[in-house]
C-alpha cells in the first residue's frame, strides 16, 4: 500500500496490512504535526505534492528497502491538504522476520522519503504568516514577512 | 520549441502560476530550462541554482537533454514527512 491521500490516515489498517505470520516484527512510524519549531508556534500545515512523481519515488524507496532488508511487507501513506496540530501527515509500516531489520528499514523509508519525495509543507504560524518549508533555502516568501528561520521541520 | 514547466510550492507562489511556458533553442538541456525559467519569471532568479528539475518522474541534472515531449517540473527542495 503506497499512496497519497487527502483523508485521515488509517494507520491501524496500514499496520494490519503488513502483519504476517512470517514477520516477527512490525514497526509503525507516524509523522505528526508538532506545535513548536525553533520557538515559533505552528497552527497548521498545508501539504502539497507532485503526485505522479511522489508515488513513483515512494515506490522506488520501497523497492530499495526490499533489496536492503528482508522485508515481509511494507506500506507508506502520505497525507496532503490542510492538517491541524496533532494530525498525522505520514505513516510508514514495515514488517520483517526480526526487529532490527524492521526498525532499520522503517528508518530508511521515512528518512529518504523526507529527502527525495516531492512533497512540501507550508507553515501556518500563529502570528498569521505562512511560509513554505524548503530545506537549505532561506525563508523568503515575497508575500509574507516571516522572520528568517532556516528549514524548520514541523513533524518529527 | 515551446515547453510547459510545472511549478510547485514556493516556485508556484513566486510565479503566481502552476505552470510557465518557456521558449528553448534545440537541442536543449535542463541547464537551458533553468536559465529560461529565471528569465521568464524574474522572481525565480534568486532561487535558480537551488531549484530542482524533474524530467518525467525523475530528478534531472543540468546536462540532461530535454525535448518537446518531456514532462518537466521545477520546484525548491522538498519537505514532506
Amino acid at each position: 500500500m503506497i499512496e497519497l491521500t487527502h483523508e485521515q490516515i488509517d494507520y491501524h489498517q496500514l499496520t494490519e496490512s503488513v502483519r504476517d505470520h512470517a514477520a516477527g516484527a512490525a514497526v509503525l512510524f507516524l509523522g505528526t504535526v508538532r506545535e513548536l519549531t525553533n520557538g515559533r508556534r505552528t497552527e497548521a500545515l498545508d501539504y502539497d505534492a507532485y503526485p505522479d512523481m511522489a508515488v513513483a519515488k515512494m515506490q522506488e524507496l520501497a523497492e530499495t528497502a526490499r533489496q536492503k532488508w528482508p522485508v515481509t511487507a511494507l506500506g507508506i501513506i502520505h497525507r496532503l491538504g490542510h492538517l491541524e496540530l496533532g494530525d498525522i501527515s505520514v505513516a510508514v509500516a514495515v514488517s520483517c522476520p526480526h526487529r532490527v531489520d524492521a526498525f532499520e528499514a522503517g528508518r530508511y523509508l521515512i528518512d529518504t522519503l523526507k529527502e527525495i519525495v516531492p512533497i512540501w509543507k507550508k507553515e501556518n504560524f500563529d502570528d498569521g504568516t505562512t511560509e513554505w518549508v524548503h530545506p537549505g533555502l532561506e525563508s523568503g516568501d515575497a508575500v509574507t514577512t516571516a522572520p528568517d528561520t532556516t528549514a524548520p521541520d514541523t513533524t518529527d | 520549441m515551446k515547453l510547459d514547466v510545472q511549478l510547485f510550492a514556493r516556485a508556484r507562489d513566486l510565479a503566481e502560476s502552476p505552470q510557465v511556458t518557456i521558449d528553448l533553442d534545440e537541442p536543449a538541456s535542463v541547464s537551458d530550462v533553468r536559465t529560461a525559467l529565471a528569465s521568464a519569471v524574474p522572481e525565480l532568479a534568486p532561487l535558480a541554482d537551488r531549484l530542482l528539475i524533474a524530467v518525467g518522474t525523475d530528478y534531472a541534472d543540468d546536462g540532461t537533454p530535454v525535448t518537446h515531449s518531456d514532462l518537466v517540473a521545477c520546484f525548491p527542495p522538498v519537505s514532506g514527512g
